[in-house]
């Protein structure tokens, strides 16, 4: 296997070789163990963007003693520059269907649901029909599993997995302090699998597969295939499924304009890569596993970037927490006092300590990592903050 | 036995329950960890981050508050990196304030400026980020709410739900422009409020407060037309010593009696004698309602409830209309002694009632409101012209210059400045209760209540809601109807507990036959205007007083006051009469639930 | 009034009294009158045991619940970086010079009312927007008008 480079593959949607409710029929038949460990071996983690290994979650979970577990499919994609799960749930939602069912099965949930984000309120009526087809086969072969669409209502941070089941309680989607975690405490209190809508496709082909299998892609370090939504400065803008471990390079060669400036790796959470660093960078290692990359050609203003990027956390943070509903609006405010010559270009340090501050204290994900762009992009590209 | 786990904070081993968290472990150990959005009373939240410890093995920090501690954790909580970071959320959380420490209510008791100070933040780090636009919303009479001293917390908005259970304030929109407000942002006076001001105690900063009254006081005590007469309730002498460089738990009687007569009050009295004015008009009724229903077999309401929580009232005018029946119709003894200021009093002082300016020094916030129903007016005046805290009548002890650390002592003024110890005990959760049953037993049995010293102990201390049973025997002529009836009583205080009450009345299952309620935890001692901070370690500490000064009076029952019986034969002529009915009762209205 | 009572007790009757059924309960109210007016959000506390400082209090945390009534068309324009650098701000004007309102505001009549999101997930087709529950992409300054013309003319 040679390493970083970029290989296209076809996994995740490849058409239904097999049916993908065959595959959950097959795998009902092994021990659970077995498929608890299979998901362990092939390295699968999390596609939601915490990276979190998908069979020790369930092997957690399938622990907890408890008359009621749930499992749910976190359909809230709203960071930036992500479109991957909505692409899934149009193209293979049996896949994402069937992973849910084996997690259920794995675990022994007997109810799950589809956080669905409202603005994607227009698949409704089809994921619904794909669940009634679902509902049928699982009456068949006697899995006693429902799944519902929740639908959100308009909040990025609901997409946080804590904050999604506050919401889903009926709350305002703040995320909640941990531990405990969903697996021992999650929706009404119960032991609760949260997975992104990748995580639970990419389970099933694992299954389909198998561990070795799916091994196969991807380097030592970083197994398997993943999904990058690339937009931006690119000619190829769309979904790609891709090995993982490939070089921050090979990938602007691919995807980039010719011109490409930097590469904003997971979403607005995740870093912003300047070219000079693109043959040092593997995608993946360090930086989130969400798949958002954009890509920036010449033309772009990178405190507008930013600017934007800052904006967005301001109004999207729960702000509940000191660090990140007053450290958001204070970077913005900076970045423009800093570029308007209130306050001198120093300044910028300060904020970047700022940033790391909240990155030490913020209660969820949201306010710990914007740290990542924000001293990401300072740091590179200091000049477009000042002049 | 619960389980234990071991743990190490700052290189010292700590043994602690499971469950328990990270701050409770370092409290053990005499460690203080600054915080801001906890509260003992209340539930976690772990949104302020001030908190926060290294614990090894985490590359970002841990809020103490928040995480239980567990087996083997190695916590450190003053390192460079907590510090730094401490420091920074300080200056942030300044960055959002309106920093007015020189002319705010809550300065030198503010949790915000103490830990700034601690801190020493640099007020000019950051820029602020203080929204512009806000306005302090004075429309309640007890309530003032000012959010551009707000740190969203939350505390207040835990505290109306989890021990008021009204929620009347709530979290509201989101990011940057998430605050806290009410139902579509309505001013306080137009939303379902008790007005009993836990949120006030329960706020760290000046963004709560009460509505102050202070001004219009000293204007009435310069007049030298106005005769202006204070009575002062029983939970103000055992916390008042708290502003005032006494510690926790201290009676500060008679030093505050001296002061408010140097200040200028004209006459200075005691809210007590009203509380025992109130045990012989309630006790009545509640014997009154038991002979009709028992007798007469009239349909009356019967448990019968207290009525001298205003907090509480208003609490079940909104939530129960259905059900105001139940309370007594006797005023609070703030509103007793009001009326009787400017009617009794007037006349046996031979002073025009529309001279007199009648003031009230109480606990408590909702007492402000209570004075401003239009239906309190039967004394043919404002019968309470203003309500103060106890933490406005320290400040204007205060501001009066006056060393109250060695002040001698003096007594309460005459008429309507004596009482008795069952008096002093409506300030404790079950006072009234305790008062009651004193008057109540020996009216019936013309013995004293079968408990020794009269300490009616099961109807004591902090649980949520108490319980306790009389069996009435040897009872007197006039009250053979109740020969043998065991009857029941319960005590509940903070308003979630008078919820469980109600909603047992509404189901027709309660078994009692008397109740009373207090809006605030541990009754008027945990007041709404008492001082900041309150919780149960200070709270025992008040009722502790509270019961001492009962027993060191030479009388305990409220029909044995002298002043008491003099009323009845100078005056009122007997309870229930119709100069009570007249001055010392009064109706309810319902209100609208949402 | 009655009539939003009667809405109210259908979806408590559909979703049940309890708080996880808040959100699917105002979103049903949500699309039957395009936002929640103050007496649902009495009505709605009343029926699940709730205060009114309660609903409101989760309502504004959620961008797509609104507690004033507004547009019958809501347009949101996505104003998340890719749809940016593809030339929001053009998009935006076109629309605000047709409308005539700006940003955040209603067209008399209540018609329309223009707002700007964040990310709507078809960053690879910027700029995008939605009306109501349409999602338009690729957008220029032409595109929208025609969309738009369309809009006024036929969907009174
Ligand atoms: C602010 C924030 C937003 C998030 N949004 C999403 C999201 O839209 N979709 C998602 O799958 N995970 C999201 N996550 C991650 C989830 O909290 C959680 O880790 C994930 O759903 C777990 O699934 P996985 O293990 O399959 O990745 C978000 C996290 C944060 C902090
Ligand atoms: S980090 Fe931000 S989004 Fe997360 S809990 Fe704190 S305020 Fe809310
Ligand atoms: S709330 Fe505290 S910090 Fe703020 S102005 Fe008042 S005393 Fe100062
Ligand atoms: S005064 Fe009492 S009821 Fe009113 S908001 Fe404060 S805590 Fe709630
Ligand atoms: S009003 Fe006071 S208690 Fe409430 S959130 Fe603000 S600072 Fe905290
Ligand atoms: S005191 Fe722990 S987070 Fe506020
Ligand atoms: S950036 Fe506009 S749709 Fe994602």
């Amino acid at each position: 296997m040679s390493n970083n480079k970029l290989r296209k593959v076809d996994v995740i949607f490849s058409p239904y070789s097999v049916a993908p409710y065959e595959i959950l029929k097959n795998t009902m038949r092994r021990p659970k163990d077995e498929v608890v460990q299979e998901l362990i071996d092939s390295g699968l983690r999390g596609r939601g963007g915490a990276g979190f290994p998908t069979g020790l979650k369930w092997k957690f979970a399938k622990q907890q003693q408890s008359d009621q577990k749930y499992v749910i499919c976190n359909a809230d994609e709203g960071e930036p520059g992500t479109f991957k799960d909505r692409k899934l749930l149009v193209e293979v939602p049996r896949k994402v269907i069937s992973g849910m069912a084996i997690c259920a099965w794995v675990i022994g949930a007997t109810k799950g649901y589809i956080y669905l984000r409202r603005e994607y309120r227009y698949l409704i009526q089809d994921i619904e029909k794909e669940l009634d087809l679902y509902h049928k086969h699982a009456a068949e072969i006697g899995l006693d599993f429902k799944i519902e669409i929740f639908l959100g209502a308009g909040a990025y941070v609901c997409g946080e997995e804590t904050a999604l089941i506050e919401s889903m309680e009926g709350k305002r989607g703040e995320p909640r302090n941990k531990p405990p975690y969903p697996i021992q405490s999650g929706y009404l209190g119960k032991p609760t699998v949260v997975n992104n809508v990748e995580t639970f496709a990419s389970a099933t082909m694992v299954c389909r597969i198998g561990a070795n299998e799916y091994k196969k892609f991807g380097t030592d370090d970083q197994h398997g295939s993943k999904l990058f939504s690339i937009s931006g400065d690119s000619p190829k803008e769309g979904v790609h499924e891709l090995e993982l471990g490939m070089s921050l390079e090979d990938f602007a060669n691919e995807f980039g304009d010719g011109d490409t400036k930097a590469v904003q790796v997971g979403g607005v959470a995740g870093f912003c890569i300047p070219r000079k660093k693109f043959k040092t960078t593997i995608i993946g290692e360090g930086n989130t596993t969400g798949g958002s990359t954009m890509i920036f050609n010449s033309t772009r203003s990178m405190y507008n970037v930013l600017h934007n990027y800052l904006d967005f956390f301001s109004e999207e943070s729960c702000g509940q927490c000191t660090p990140c509903r007053i450290g958001t609006q204070q970077l913005l405010k900076g970045i423009e006092a800093v570029k308007s010559g209130k306050k001198p270009p120093e300044y910028l340090d300060q904020l970047v300590k700022l940033s790391e501050t909240m990155r030490l204290t913020s209660k969820c994900g949201l306010g710990q990592s914007v740290t990542n762009s924000f001293s990401s992009i300072v740091k590179n590209f200091r000049e477009e903050m000042i002049y | 036995m619960a389980e234990l786990v071991k743990l190490n904070i700052d290189g010292i081993d700590v043994q602690i329950e499971k469950g328990q968290s990270i701050l409770d472990a370092a409290k053990k150990v005499n460690i203080r960890i600054p915080t801001l959005c906890h509260h003992e009373d209340l539930c976690v939240a772990g949104n302020c981050r001030v908190c926060v410890v290294e614990q090894e093995g985490r590359n970002t920090l841990t809020p103490s508050c928040a995480t239980p501690a567990e087996e083997g954790m190695v916590i450190k909580t003053s390192t460079p990196k907590v510090r730094r970071a401490r420091k920074d959320l300080m200056a942030l959380l300044v960055s959002e304030h309106n920093t007015q420490c020189t002319t705010c209510y809550r300065s030198t008791n503010c949790e915000l400026q103490d830990l700034a100070a601690e801190y020493n933040v640099d007020n000019n780090i950051y820029l602020s980020v203080l929204k512009e636009d806000l306005e302090i919303d004075k429309s309640s009479w007890s309530i003032e709410k000012d959010d551009s001293k707000c740190i969203r917390c939350q505390r207040c908005v835990r505290t109306c739900a989890e021990l008021q259970h009204v929620n009347a304030l709530a979290v509201t929109e989101r990011g940057r422009d998430m605050k806290i407000s009410t139902f579509m942002h309505l001013p306080m006076n137009e939303i379902v409020c008790t007005n009993c001001g836990q949120c006030i105690t329960h706020c760290p900063t000046g963004a709560l407060t009460e509505r102050r009254y202070y001004d219009e006081i000293w204007e009435a005590i310069d007049d030298p037309e106005k005769h202006v007469v204070i009575n002062t309730a029983p939970s103000v002498r055992v916390a008042l010593g708290e502003m005032l460089g006494f510690p926790v738990g201290t009676r500060v009687t008679g030093k505050m009696v001296t002061a408010l007569k140097k200040m200028g009050f004209d006459s200075v009295l005691d809210t007590d004698f009203s509380a025992d004015l109130t045990i012989i008009e309630e006790a009545n009724e509640l014997l009154q309602r038991l002979k009709d229903a028992l007798v007469h077999k009239k349909d009356v309401a019967l448990p019968m409830i207290t009525s001298c929580s205003p907090g509480w009232v208003k609490f079940i005018e909104h939530m129960y209309p259905e059900h105001l029946a139940h309370l007594s119709s006797c005023k609070s003894p703030q509103q007793m002694f009001g009326a009787l200021t400017k009617t009794y009093y007037a006349e046996k002082k031979g002073i025009d009632p529309s001279k007199i300016i009648s003031v009230a020094g109480m606990p408590c916030a909702a007492k402000k409101y209570e004075a401003n129903r239009p239906e309190m007016r039967d004394s043919g005046y404002h019968d309470v012209d203003a309500g103060l805290t106890t933490r406005e009548i320290g400040h204007m002890i205060k501001q009066s210059g006056i060393n109250f650390l060695e002040l001698e002592d003096s007594n309460f003024d005459s008429i309507m400045g004596e009482s008795s110890g069952a008096g002093v005990i409506f300030g404790a959760t079950g006072g009234v209760m305790e008062a009651a049953l004193r008057t109540a037993y020996f009216v019936i049995t013309g013995r004293p209540v079968p408990f020794d010293n009269l300490n009616i102990t099961p109807v004591r201390g902090l649980k949520g809601i108490k319980e306790t049973s009389v069996k009435f025997e040897n009872c007197l002529p006039e009250y053979s109807f109740l020969e043998g009836v065991e009857a029941k009583f319960a005590i509940a205080h903070g308003l979630i507990n008078a919820r469980q009450i109600m909603d047992q009345i509404v189901a027709g299952e309660s078994p009692y036959h008397f109740i009373e309620i207090m809006a605030c935890p541990g009754g008027c001692i945990g007041g709404g205007g008492q001082p900041i901070p309150t919780n149960d370690e200070i709270r025992k500490k008040r009722i502790k007083a509270i019961y001492d000064e009962d027993m060191n009076k030479p009388i305990r029952m409220s029909h044995e006051n002298p002043e008491i019986i003099k009323i009845y034969e100078d005056f009122l002529q007997k309870p229930l009469g119709e100069k009570s009915h007249h001055l010392l009762h009064t109706k309810y209205r319902k209100r609208k639930r949402y | 009034m009655a009539e939003v009572k009667e809405l109210v007790n259908e979806l408590v009757d559909k979703y049940g009294r309890e708080r996880k059924s808040l959100l699917p309960i105002l979103q049903g109210i949500h699309l039957e009158r395009n936002y929640l007016s103050k007496e649902a959000m009495l009505e709605v506390a009343k029926q699940l045991d709730l205060s009114a400082a309660e609903i409101y209090g989760t309502a504004s945390f959620y961008s797509f619940l609104d507690t004033k009534a507004d547009g019958k068309y809501k347009i949101r324009v996505c104003k998340s970086i890719t749809c940016e650098m593809k030339g929001k701000s053009d998009i935006i004007k076109t629309l605000e010079d047709m409308l005539k309102i700006k940003v955040g505001e209603t067209t008399e009549g209540k018609r329309f009312s223009l707002l700007e999101t964040n990310c709507l997930g078809l960053c690879d087709q910027g700029p995008a927007m939605l009306i109501n529950e349409e999602y338009y992409t690729k957008l220029t300054a032409a595109k929208v008008r025609k969309i738009l013309g369309e809009y006024i003319r036929n969907k009174y």
